[in-house]
C-alpha cells in the first residue's frame, strides 16, 4: 500500500512538470506578452520595462523558465490588477467559501445519487427505475445557471424560504477562524452564525448538485445492474450468505468503483459549475472572483488560479486513485 | 486407403467435416444490425430520434422562415427601462431586450447553436480518438516501448483532466479573445480527455477478449489484430459518447457565454448568449429566458435519449 501511493505520488511529478510547462508557454502566449499579463492594459511604456527587468523577460528563455518555476514554488502570483492584492491572498480568502459550496453540492449528490441509483436498480422496470431515469437525463440538460436563477426566483425571491446572495447575513458579526463559514460557526459555537451559513448554502448547493447528482444516479444505477448479474453474486447467494451480506460486501462494493472514478472526474466539472452558481448568487468565493476577472482580464489572478486548482486537482485525483485501491485491491498490482 | 474405424462411425465424421466446411445457413447478425433493430424498437430512441432530428431541420429552415433580420430593431420604440412587450400578433413571441423580434432570433439562432455543438464535438472527438487510439494501440500491442507510449500519452490525458473545463475555457478564451470560436475551441478540448480515455479504456477492455486470442491464434500480425479488430470494436463506447457530448457541449457553451467569453457580435443569435443575455431582464420579462432555456434544454435531451438509447443498443452484455 505504502509503495503504491509513493509510486502514485511520483507519477504526479510530470504531470505537474507538464503543467507548468503549458503554463509558461500560455503566459508568453497572451496577447500583449507577460507584461500585459502583470501590468494590465493600461500599464506605460516605462512600466513595462521595468517589468520586463524586473522579471528578466530579456533573458534566455530557459533562464526566464527557471526564474518562472522558481516564483511558482515560492506561490509568488503577483499582484491582481484589480484588488492590488497578492493573487495567493486573494485566493486563500475565497477558496474556503468554493470549498463549502462543492463540499455541499458533493454531499448532496454522493448522499442522494447512490441510494437513488441503487434504489432503481433493484427495481429496475418498475416506475420508480423509470423515474429515475427520466429525471436523471433532464437533470444534466438544464445549464446550472439557468437551474440557479430558477431555484433563486422561486424559493428566496418568491417563498422567501432561503436568503437571495452572499454567503452570511452580514448583520451577523461572526467570529472567523477557518474562512469555513459553517464551520467558523460550531467552532465559536455561534449556532445562529452557523446556521445562517448553512441555509445561504442550500439554494447554490442545490443548484451545483443537479449535474453531479444525475451522473451519479446513472453510475450508481448502471454499476449496481451490472454486478447484479454477475456469477459471484448468483454464487454468494447460493451458499446461503444473507442478503445483507451479498448487497454489502458483493454488490455495493463492487459497484462502487466505477462511482469513485466518476466522483473524482467530477470535481473538474463542480468548480466549472461553481463559477456558475457564485455568480448567479453573489456567493464570495473563487468562482465569482474568476467570473470578474475574466471581465477585467485580470491575467495575475487567472493564472494562479489556474495552477493552484490544476493543483488541487492532480492531488484530488491522487487521493481517488489511492481510495480506489483501497476498494479494489488488484489495483495496487497492476 | 481402408479406414480403420467402422463404416458408421466413417461416416458420421464425414458428414461433421462436411457440416463444419460449409458455412452455416443460420448467419449471425452483425452487432451494427442488431442494434439499428434494438434502436427502432425502443421509444426513447424515437423520441431522441424525433427531436434531433426536429431541431436539424430547425436549424436548416429556420434562418429562412424568420419574419424579421435577427437584428432588426423593430418595436425599439415599444422598449423602456422595465418594459418590453409581451407576445403578439406581429411578434408571436415578444421583443427582446433591444426591441428585436425573439422568434426571428429564436429561428435563426437554432443553426448557430447547432454548429457550436458539432464543432465543438468533432475538435473534441478527432483529438481525443488519435489521443486515445494511440494509447490504446500501444497499450494492445504491449511490449516496453507500447507501454512507454501509453503511459506518456495518459499523462497528458491526465494533465488535461487536471484543468477544470472552466479555466481551460479562461485560458483559451485569453489567448484567442472573446468569440464563438473560442467557445467551440474551448468546449470541444474539455472533452478530448473524456474521448481518449473512454477509446483506451474500450481498447484494453478488447484486446482481453477471446477473439483477439483466437486472431492472434489464427498467425494475425499484432498490427492487424489491434486496428482490424481491436479498435473497431471499440469505437461504439466512443461514438454514443460523442452524441452525448452533443448536448453537453450546447449547455457548456450556454455557460460560457453567460460568463461573457461568448461571441460579442450580436448579429448571429445563439441561444446560449440570448439565454445570458435575457439573466439581465429576468424580472421585466421571463419568457425571454425561458425561450432560448427550453430550446437548449429539449434540445440537449434529445441527443441525451438517442445517445443513451445507442449506448443501450450496442451494449453486448444487454442483447438477447
Amino acid at each position: 500500500m505504502f509503495r503504491f501511493i509513493v509510486r502514485r505520488l511520483l507519477q504526479v511529478l510530470p504531470t505537474l512538470f507538464g503543467l507548468s510547462v503549458l503554463l509558461f508557454i500560455w503566459l508568453r502566449r497572451l496577447p500583449g506578452g507577460p507584461e500585459t499579463a502583470i501590468l494590465g492594459e493600461r500599464g506605460t511604456v516605462e512600466q513595462r520595462a521595468a517589468i520586463r527587468t524586473q522579471y528578466g523577460l530579456d533573458q534566455p528563455v530557459m533562464v526566464q523558465y527557471a526564474r518562472f518555476m522558481r516564483r511558482m514554488l515560492r506561490l509568488d502570483l503577483g499582484n491582481s490588477i484589480s484588488t492590488k492584492r497578492p493573487v495567493i491572498d486573494e485566493f486563500m480568502d475565497r477558496f474556503p467559501g468554493t470549498i463549502e459550496l462543492s463540499v455541499t453540492a458533493l454531499a448532496i449528490a454522493i448522499g442522494v445519487g447512490i441510494p437513488i441509483g441503487y434504489l432503481a436498480a433493484r427495481r429496475r422496470g418498475t416506475v420508480i427505475d423509470h423515474l429515475t431515469v427520466a429525471g436523471s437525463m433532464v437533470g444534466i440538460c438544464i445549464p446550472v445557471f439557468f437551474l440557479a436563477y430558477i431555484l433563486k426566483a422561486i424559493f428566496s425571491e418568491r417563498l422567501g424560504l432561503f436568503p437571495t446572495t452572499g454567503r452570511q447575513d452580514p448583520r451577523i458579526e461572526a467570529t472567523r477562524v477557518t474562512g469555513f463559514f459553517v464551520l467558523d460557526g460550531l467552532l465559536t459555537r455561534e449556532w445562529n452564525a452557523a446556521s445562517d451559513a448553512l441555509m445561504h448554502l442550500v439554494l447554490p448547493g442545490l443548484a451545483l448538485a443537479s449535474i453531479p447528482l444525475a451522473i451519479i444516479v446513472r453510475i450508481t444505477r448502471a454499476s449496481v445492474l451490472e454486478v447484479l448479474g454477475e456469477d459471484y453474486v448468483r454464487t454468494a447467494e447460493a451458499k446461503g450468505l444473507t442478503t445483507r451480506v451479498v448487497r454489502g460486501r458483493h454488490v455495493l462494493r463492487n459497484a462502487m468503483l466505477p462511482v469513485a472514478t466518476t466522483i473524482g472526474l467530477l470535481t473538474g466539472g463542480l468548480l466549472s459549475g461553481a463559477v456558475l452558481t457564485e455568480t448567479v448568487y453573489a456567493f464570495t468565493g473563487i468562482g465569482q472572483f474568476i467570473a470578474e476577472s475574466i471581465n477585467q482580464a485580470d491575467y495575475p489572478v487567472l493564472m494562479g488560479f489556474i495552477l493552484i486548482i490544476a493543483l488541487v486537482y492532480v492531488m484530488v485525483n491522487l487521493l481517488v486513485d489511492i481510495s480506489y485501491s483501497v476498494i479494489d485491491p488488484r489495483v495496487r498490482v497492476s | 486407403m481402408k479406414s480403420v474405424l467402422s463404416p458408421r462411425r466413417a461416416e458420421k465424421l464425414d458428414r461433421l467435416a462436411e457440416l463444419a466446411s460449409e458455412p452455416s445457413d443460420e448467419r449471425g447478425e452483425s452487432l451494427t444490425r442488431e442494434a439499428l433493430r434494438r434502436l427502432r424498437r425502443n421509444p426513447v430512441a424515437i423520441v431522441g430520434a424525433v427531436v434531433v432530428l426536429l431541431f436539424v431541420v430547425l436549424a436548416i429552415i429556420g434562418p429562412l422562415i424568420a419574419p424579421y433580420p435577427p437584428t432588426a430593431t423593430v418595436g425599439l420604440d415599444q422598449i423602456r427601462p422595465g418594459v418590453i412587450p409581451g407576445p403578439s400578433s406581429d411578434y408571436l413571441f415578444g421583443l427582446d431586450h433591444q426591441g428585436r423580434d425573439e422568434l426571428s432570433r429564436m429561428l435563426i439562432g437554432a443553426r448557430q447553436t447547432l454548429l457550436v455543438g458539432i464543432v465543438a464535438t468533432l475538435l473534441g472527438f478527432s483529438a481525443g480518438v488519435l489521443i486515445g487510439g494511440l494509447a490504446g494501440a500501444a497499450a494492445g500491442l504491449g511490449g516496453r516501448v507500447g507501454r512507454w507510449v501509453d503511459s506518456v500519452l495518459m499523462r497528458f490525458i491526465d494533465m488535461l483532466l487536471a484543468m477544470p473545463s472552466l479555466l481551460l475555457a479562461v485560458s483559451v478564451a485569453a489567448l484567442l479573445g472573446r468569440s464563438l470560436t473560442t467557445v467551440m475551441v474551448a468546449v470541444g478540448f474539455v472533452s478530448v480527455p473524456v474521448f481518449a480515455r473512454l477509446l483506451r479504456g474500450s481498447m484494453i477492455a478488447q484486446s482481453q477478449r477471446d477473439f483477439v486470442l483466437a486472431s492472434a491464434a489464427l498467425g494475425l500480425r499484432r498490427n492487424r489484430v489491434v486496428l482490424g479488430h481491436i479498435l473497431p470494436n471499440s469505437l461504439a463506447p466512443v461514438i454514443v459518447q460523442a452524441t452525448l457530448t452533443l448536448a453537453t457541449a450546447i449547455i457548456e457553451a450556454a455557460g460560457l457565454s453567460f460568463l461573457g467569453l461568448g461571441s460579442p457580435d450580436q448579429t448571429v443569435p445563439e441561444w446560449g448568449t440570448m439565454l445570458a443575455d435575457a439573466q439581465r431582464v429576468l424580472s421585466v420579462r421571463p419568457e425571454l429566458a425561458i425561450y432560448p432555456a427550453v430550446g437548449i434544454i429539449v434540445t440537449a435531451l434529445g441527443f441525451t435519449l438517442l445517445g443513451e438509447a445507442m449506448r443501450e443498443a450496442l451494449d453486448p452484455k444487454l442483447r438477447r
